[in-house]
């Protein structure tokens, strides 16, 4: 696992029913390209995050792929539709096979 | 390099055979390979998707893309000034509210970013930007 992974998650706390809400991620990953070399010449192997998802209560919103022209800290911005209180769950995963997740509630009235 | 009758012979022959081999135009880019690849050929139209970029980035490591396609199902990122065309796909699922989304890319150099939307019908719509790099993001 890369060291000092650590997602960050804005989710608006409540939200009435069916509106929309915008969403921003960002997760702390150096997103290593694998076209970098060190000091002595030598290829930097390419670690990155490869695939993002959100779902809302197991109901997908946006399912990104990622390639390493991704920026480090790799962050998104996008909109979803809360039709009834729950959760959002969010997933990273990356290239050693290790996954992030972070859980954020929403209060839908 | 000097380009003598006799290089350009055996360069024309070898692309000939690669180009009889692979069964791809010889000369396009990787960017259009690899868009020809996600949509099989077909026609692309135009306007239905919006790209905004800025149009000079100063750090190529980071520069602020945003995409919004009504109607798209998903939507496919390419740098073609980049070592590997591909940035990111965008998939939308069911509870997606809008079609779009924002995000930040790495830059080698000046260069077009171009959005492909794949729409409900099945259709292709594209936006291109172009993008002024003043330093570049591969760390080369």
């Amino acid at each position: 696992m890369a060291s000092g992974v650590k997602p960050r998650v804005k989710v608006p706390k409540k939200a009435s029913a069916g509106e929309t809400i915008t969403i921003k991620t960002l997760i702390s990953h150096k997103m290593e390209s694998g076209q970098r070399k060190d000091d002595d010449g030598n290829v930097i192997p390419r670690s990155i995050i490869n695939r993002f998802t959100a779902d809302f209560n197991g109901q997908n919103v946006i399912d990104v792929t990622l390639e390493p022209a991704i920026s480090t800290n790799p962050y998104f911005q996008f909109e979803a539709v809360v039709p009834e209180s729950g959760e959002f769950k969010f997933t990273w995963y990356d290239d050693d096979g290790s996954t992030y997740e972070e859980v954020k509630k929403i209060a839908v009235s | 390099m000097e380009l003598t009758r006799r290089k350009i012979l055996a360069i024309g022959t070898g692309t000939f055979a690669f180009a009889g081999v692979m069964g791809l135009p010889a000369f396009a880019s990787l960017t259009d390979d690899a868009i020809a690849e996600m949509t099989g050929g077909a026609e692309m139209g135009e306007g239905a998707i919006t790209l905004t970029a800025p149009e000079i980035a100063e750090n190529g490591n980071t520069v602020p893309i945003s995409v919004d396609a009504p109607g798209a199902v998903a939507i496919t990122l390419f740098a073609d000034g980049n070592p590997v065309p591909a940035v990111a796909t965008f998939k939308f699922g069911p509870l997606s509210a809008s079609r779009s989304a924002s995000t930040r890319i790495r830059l080698a150099k000046t260069q077009n970013v171009v959005a492909v939307a794949q729409m409900e019908d099945g259709s292709f719509q594209h936006a291109s930007a172009n993008v002024k790099v003043t330093i570049g993001g591969c760390g080369g």
